[in-house]
């Protein structure tokens, strides 16, 4: 099948990371390898997202949540046990992945509208519970403090360059992960439920079940991704978990692509680029992404990879 | 496969879609089920796929009651079906859209470990383009096929997990005459070479009296009459209710 090669994946992520690693050895920049560490999270943050969005035809409001919930259990492991990094890492993500089970379970049989409601709700449920619960959150002020033990692999966290490989290399893995996970008879098997959910049941596959894997898989990235971010801002904070954050990740699918598999990192990128240049300029931020998101919205009508596609139908994949 | 519908009844609100219908379909049959508009033909389709229950009465398949069987496990006893409004996964070629229905029905939907599409389901999903037609447009997306290809993919997909008995629900809906043939010919076609069970629901008299062996007509969700082609050509009651009427309208 055309462009459904493991294969071929392996090796553009595989030069995708070189060049990335190779960066730094050739020119330092702070800005550059923050934005690189800001971006590795959001990517993961928002193709996870798209495994729903894009893949299945589920649009959740409240995918923050998880991120959020990873970013939270990762950093307060760190500060009250003696676990390692590692371990301490793939917890948060179990934890978070048993989180979006347990969510899943409430919210995947709603139809639609009600699906994007209660995921929202939920999310403002542990976004209140973050801030009320002060003794262990740090409520509004975020969970300071700091991460110790920043060691991983050989890897120093506390030097900006290790944490930007760091970073780098978990992110091109993990987005190798789920592009073999929509590839998969199972990716297939979304795509069944997106376009036409009444045949597919006809067919012998279970909806609900498909979509609270779906959901639980997408909940379990985004945990990944909540882990990087706590390493970045080294802590956690309500803001990670907060509506607005999955109104980024949805901003993000929707400006990058929803029916690429790669559209969703362009759109993290192009978020997270728009954010630096125009608060170098005007604090009224909101208002210019408003104005680029109407702009795609009313002239491409689709995000930037869909509409290449469009426009030169057989050349981009 | 013989199918054989016992005291089939449903009812939506008060009102009675399908009452008290009884009916046998031999193994390796042609059938036609007719009736006028909202005579209950889709909803007698649909309780023998499993789309919804019934309020009573028995679907047997080979002497076996499937009545409380989910749609999918009917399915893999063997009844397959294709719908009135062509439905297939439209951003899917049409080879994708038939090898997801073979995965999904070899049950590896859930499948993570390897790249889509497993082994052995590219060749069953070209054995059936073959089988239907559609080896030329097998690289194009459902959403753009014509009307008439889409009809004959929703076919392609219910025969794709081999059936016994097939279920077509107006295969010739919103065809012009010459296509219609052209389709129903084909259908003929596979219900020879296939040996199945086939049953049709249809509104062209033409094709219904040369096509089908035996007729079942449907009015107000009873049975009103069967029997072969002529016999229901001439069977009065058949024409007050319904050729009668059809005539006038046309």
């Amino acid at each position: 099948m055309k462009g459904r090669s493991a294969l071929r994946d392996v090796v553009i992520s595989a030069i995708a990371l070189v060049v990335v690693l190779a960066i730094p050895l050739l020119h330092r920049s702070p800005a550059f390898e923050d934005f690189i560490i800001r971006l590795s999270a959001m990517a993961l943050f928002a193709t996870s997202l798209n495994l729903l969005v894009g893949n299945t035809g589920m649009v959740s409001f409240g995918h923050g949540m998880f991120y959020g919930f990873s970013a939270y259990a990762f950093a307060l492991m760190m500060q009250m046990t003696d676990l390692s990094l590692l371990v301490a890492a793939l917890l948060a993500v179990i934890i978070t992945t048993f989180a979006a089970l347990c969510v899943g379970a409430i919210c995947v049989r709603l139809s639609t509208d009600y699906f994007a409601f209660i995921t929202l709700a939920v999310q403002m449920l542990f976004y209140s519970v973050i801030i009320s619960w002060q003794s262990l959150t740090g409520g509004d002020q975020g969970l300071r403090g700091g991460i110790p033990r920043r060691e991983i692999f050989g890897f120093e966290l506390s030097s900006q360059l290790h944490l930007y490989q760091f970073c780098a290399i978990v992110a091109v893995l993990g987005l190798l992960a789920l592009r073999h996970i929509t590839a998969s008879p199972f990716g297939q098997t979304l795509r069944m439920i997106r376009d036409n959910a009444d045949r597919a049941s006809f067919l012998g596959v279970v909806l609900w079940r498909a979509r609270l894997w779906a959901f639980t898989i997408a909940g379990a990235f985004a945990g990944l991704g909540g882990v990087l971010a706590a390493l970045f801002v080294s802590g956690a904070y309500p803001e990670l978990a907060d509506w607005p954050n999955s109104g980024q990740a949805i901003f993000a699918v929707m400006l990058g692509g929803i029916n690429s598999f790669l559209g969703p990192v362009l759109g993290a990128a192009m978020l997270l680029a728009l954010n630096d240049v125009v608060n170098r300029f005007t604090e009224y931020y909101g208002l210019v992404l408003g104005i680029v998101i109407l702009a795609f919205a009313l002239g491409l009508r689709r995000g930037v990879l869909d509409f290449l596609k469009f426009a030169f139908p057989g050349r981009a994949k | 496969m013989k199918l054989e519908i016992k005291n089939l009844t449903k009812a939506f609100g008060g009102v009675k879609a399908i009452d008290d219908v009884s009916l046998s379909f031999p193994s390796g049959s042609l059938s036609a089920v007719i009736g006028p508009n909202g005579a209950g033909k889709s909803t007698f389709f649909n309780l023998i796929s499993g789309a919804f229950p019934p309020d009573a009465g028995e679907v047997l398949l080979e002497g076996q009651d499937i009545v409380r069987l989910s749609k999918a496990e009917r399915m893999h006893r063997g009844i397959g079906r294709a719908f009135q409004v062509a439905s297939c996964f439209p951003t899917m070629t049409v080879a994708e859209n038939l090898m997801a229905a073979v995965t999904a029905h070899a049950g590896r939907w859930g499948n993570l470990s390897r790249r889509f599409p497993p082994p052995g389901v590219a060749e069953r999903a070209n054995e059936v383009m073959e089988l239907v037609g559609l080896s030329q447009v097998r690289d194009v997306e459902a959403a753009i096929l014509s009307h008439g290809d889409q009809k004959l993919l929703d076919i392609a997909i219910a025969l794709a997990l081999e059936p016994k008995v097939l279920l077509l629900d107006e295969p010739t809906a919103g065809m012009g005459p010459e296509e219609r043939w052209r389709m129903i010919e084909r259908v003929r076609g596979l219900w020879e070479r296939q040996k199945l069970t086939l049953v049709f629901i249809e509104h062209d008299m033409d094709i219904v009296f040369q096509v089908a062996s035996t007729i079942r007509v449907l009015c107000y969700g009873r049975v009103l009459a069967e029997g072969s082609p002529d016999e229901i050509r001439n069977n009065q009651a058949v024409i007050d209710a319904y050729l009668g009427t059809e005539e006038h309208a046309a």
